[in-house]
């Protein structure tokens, strides 16, 4: 082979972006250990799509996560990554191309952030200027300042430290990342806030990605596909988050989800998802008799005021009509307005925190978008097909 | 006669006291600077270097044989208790019953006083060892493995860098113990601090039993200092403000 196919090319391309990953028949049983701790395990995670494996404790998801990388070696059936059985595969050599976080990161404590994001490829022997070109990449990718590098990991807040384990795992672009828990160890406000930061990356980067969680909001939130697993480490449902919020396989994964998996749905959906109602608007200035006319076309009792801009200033109920123009004075303010990436579930409380009237939702600009009433809501939350 | 006698001559001679020194003027004195200007070169020079030279033996033979048993015992938990038993025993044997115990096989050789040395810091510098291997957070053992590290690159780029600061802490007590014990060495081999000292408990001119004991402290606490700068030297990180 000539120098040109073996050495690695520049920049993050020396793998596929993103590979398939399918687990067939997989089992694993510990000598000795009564059940199987995984139990004829079948999947197939598409390339770039995020897989979560959640459920209770002693499920075997961690388990059935390691068996990828062969941190643990399996029993019996096969796991194909990118077509290729793992077991055919030298362990070391394999978990070079595949992300590896861990809840509690596992950051060196003696090197600094730089030589920790450069740990995999150094193993694969890429040259300095590579390594400190990529390093630098990663940093700004996962929103640490570049000055970061030169610190030690004792110096770095958890949520700091998550990211560079996040940035470590990415440093070679491996097609595949396995994540255990990630941000397990992170408290509630900035575990969002990195959640939402990890979806927006992985839009960019797209990756094929094993995530593993035993909460089933989190679940929702970040998998394109979820695996339930029950004890004795067998799949109770491999769906969609809506498939499976909206049609729960069995009585144990309709308790996992939880009774309020309506609601759970929909956080799935976004205002900008539905169809909203136009409502009843009237402008500033428009004669009473018009407006009054207008609401009882529609049998309704407020009308929605606009400005000049067809921005909403607020509802103004056809009783407070005195033979004047309509004016904005008279108007009661919005006690809020939705956006189209507004949450049904969101809008959901909107609405019945303002006595069940219907939302006044606008576009990014502000001009109206239309209304979303409580019936919207609820036929949203009917079963998909 | 041929034969003349010194005390014949003006000054006292004293060979024992002052070899000839200034100090003889003053032979109550409790330390002489000039005694120990004038015998620096033939005495406690040398003394103070082959000291030097049989710490430096005795930690560097003890280290080696330390770090493979502490490196096995750390794949191999089995071995730890035999190997504890045994150096804890060697440990403690009254070290002059051990010099006197190995003259029939070694004789009275540098080697018998080196093999009482290195026993003295197996125990210290195995324990540490193997504790500073065991230190290391699981969960950086386990990145470091499913980031595809063999088990050699674990060793040697993540758990001994990471234990770095316990074999120094082992190091620092072994080499002054070691320090402390070579001047018992005197009754085997003729060989370093020990000798000056012991020369000077049979005497009551006391600059000699001072000047050397001084040396031996001072060496100590110098070698010491100089392994807390070393350790801080490799190993920054263990320095670094935790937040």
């Amino acid at each position: 082979m000539n120098s040109e196919n073996t050495a690695q090319t520049e920049g993050p391309t020396a793998y596929p972006s993103a590979a398939p990953l399918e687990f067939r028949h997989v089992g694993k049983r510990y000598p000795g250990a009564d059940g199987a701790a995984i139990e004829d395990l079948s999947f197939e995670v598409p390339a770039g799509e995020i897989c979560v494996l959640v459920g209770p404790s002693g499920c075997g998801k961690t388990t059935a996560m390691r068996l990828v990388n062969r941190m643990i070696d399996l029993s019996s059936g096969e796991i194909l990554l990118d077509g290729r059985s793992v077991n055919d595969r030298k362990p070391a050599e394999l978990r070079r191309e595949i992300g590896y976080v861990i809840q509690q990161i596992g950051l060196f404590p003696h090197q600094t952030i730089a030589q920790n994001i450069a740990t995999v490829p150094k193993l694969l022997g890429w040259d300095k200027r590579r390594i400190a070109a990529r390093v630098t990449e990663l940093l700004e990718l996962v929103g640490l300042p570049a000055e970061m590098g030169a610190r030690y990991p004792s110096q770095l807040s958890g949520g700091q430290r998550q990211r560079v384990g996040v940035a470590r795992a990415l440093a070679a672009d491996p097609p595949l990342m396995l994540m255990d828990e990630p941000f397990g160890a992170i408290d509630p406000i900035n575990r969002e806030r990195l959640q939402d930061e990890f979806l927006r990356l992985q839009r960019e980067i797209r990756k094929t990605i094993v995530f593993v969680t035993h909460d089933i909001d989190e679940a929702i939130k970040m998998g394109d596909r979820i695996a339930i697993m029950r004890e004795g480490g067998r799949l109770a449902q491999y769906a969609t988050p809506d498939e499976l919020l909206a049609a729960p396989a069995d009585e144990f994964v309709a308790k996992f989800v939880g009774a309020d998996r309506g609601l759970k749905r929909l956080t799935l959906s976004h205002l900008g998802d539905i169809e909203l109602t136009d409502g009843v608007v009237v402008k500033v200035g428009d004669p009473a008799e018009e407006a009054r006319r207008r609401a009882a076309d529609h049998g309704v009792e407020e009308v929605v005021v606009l400005d000049g801009g067809e921005k909403p200033l607020g509802r103004l109920p056809v009783a407070r009509l005195n033979g004047q123009p309509v004016s904005a004075d008279d108007a009661d303010p919005l006690a809020a307005i939705g956006g189209r990436s507004t949450s049904l579930r969101d809008a959901l409380s909107l609405v019945v925190a303002d006595r069940n009237r219907p939302l006044v939702v606008v576009e990014d600009d502000g001009r109206l978008a239309g209304l979303v009433s409580l019936e919207l809501i609820s036929d949203a939350l009917r079963p998909p097909g | 006669m041929a034969f003349a006698l010194p005390l014949a001559q003006s000054d006292p001679v004293i060979p024992e006291f002052g070899r000839g020194s200034s100090c003889v003027r003053d032979p109550d004195a409790l330390f002489c600077w000039g005694w120990v200007k004038d015998n620096w070169s033939d005495t406690l020079q040398p003394a103070l270097l082959q000291h030097i030279a049989l710490t430096l033996i005795a930690i560097g033979i003890g280290s080696a044989i330390a770090f493979s048993l502490a490196l096995t015992a750390h794949r191999r938990g089995w071995l730890t208790t035999p190997v504890v038993v045994v150096t804890g025993f060697l440990y403690t044997i009254p070290s002059l019953a051990l010099f006197q115990l190995l003259v029939p096989f070694t004789g009275l050789t540098r080697t018998t006083a080196e093999i009482a040395l290195v026993s003295y810091t197996l125990l210290i510098l195995f324990r540490n060892m193997l504790a500073g291997l065991a230190a290391v957070p699981a969960e950086v053992r386990d990145a470091a493995i499913g980031m595809g590290m063999t088990a050699r690159q674990l060793l040697w780029k993540v758990e001994l860098p990471l234990a770095l600061p316990a074999i120094f802490a082992g190091l620092r007590i072994a080499v002054v113990t070691v320090i402390s014990l070579a001047t018992i060495a005197v009754f085997v081999v003729n060989e370093g601090l020990g000798a000056p000292i012991y020369n000077g408990l049979q005497q009551t001119f006391s600059t000699e039993l001072i000047a050397a004991g001084g040396l031996c402290v001072l060496l100590a606490l110098f070698s010491d200092a100089l392994l807390v700068l070393l350790q801080r030297a490799i190993s920054p990180w263990a320095r670094v403000a935790r937040r």
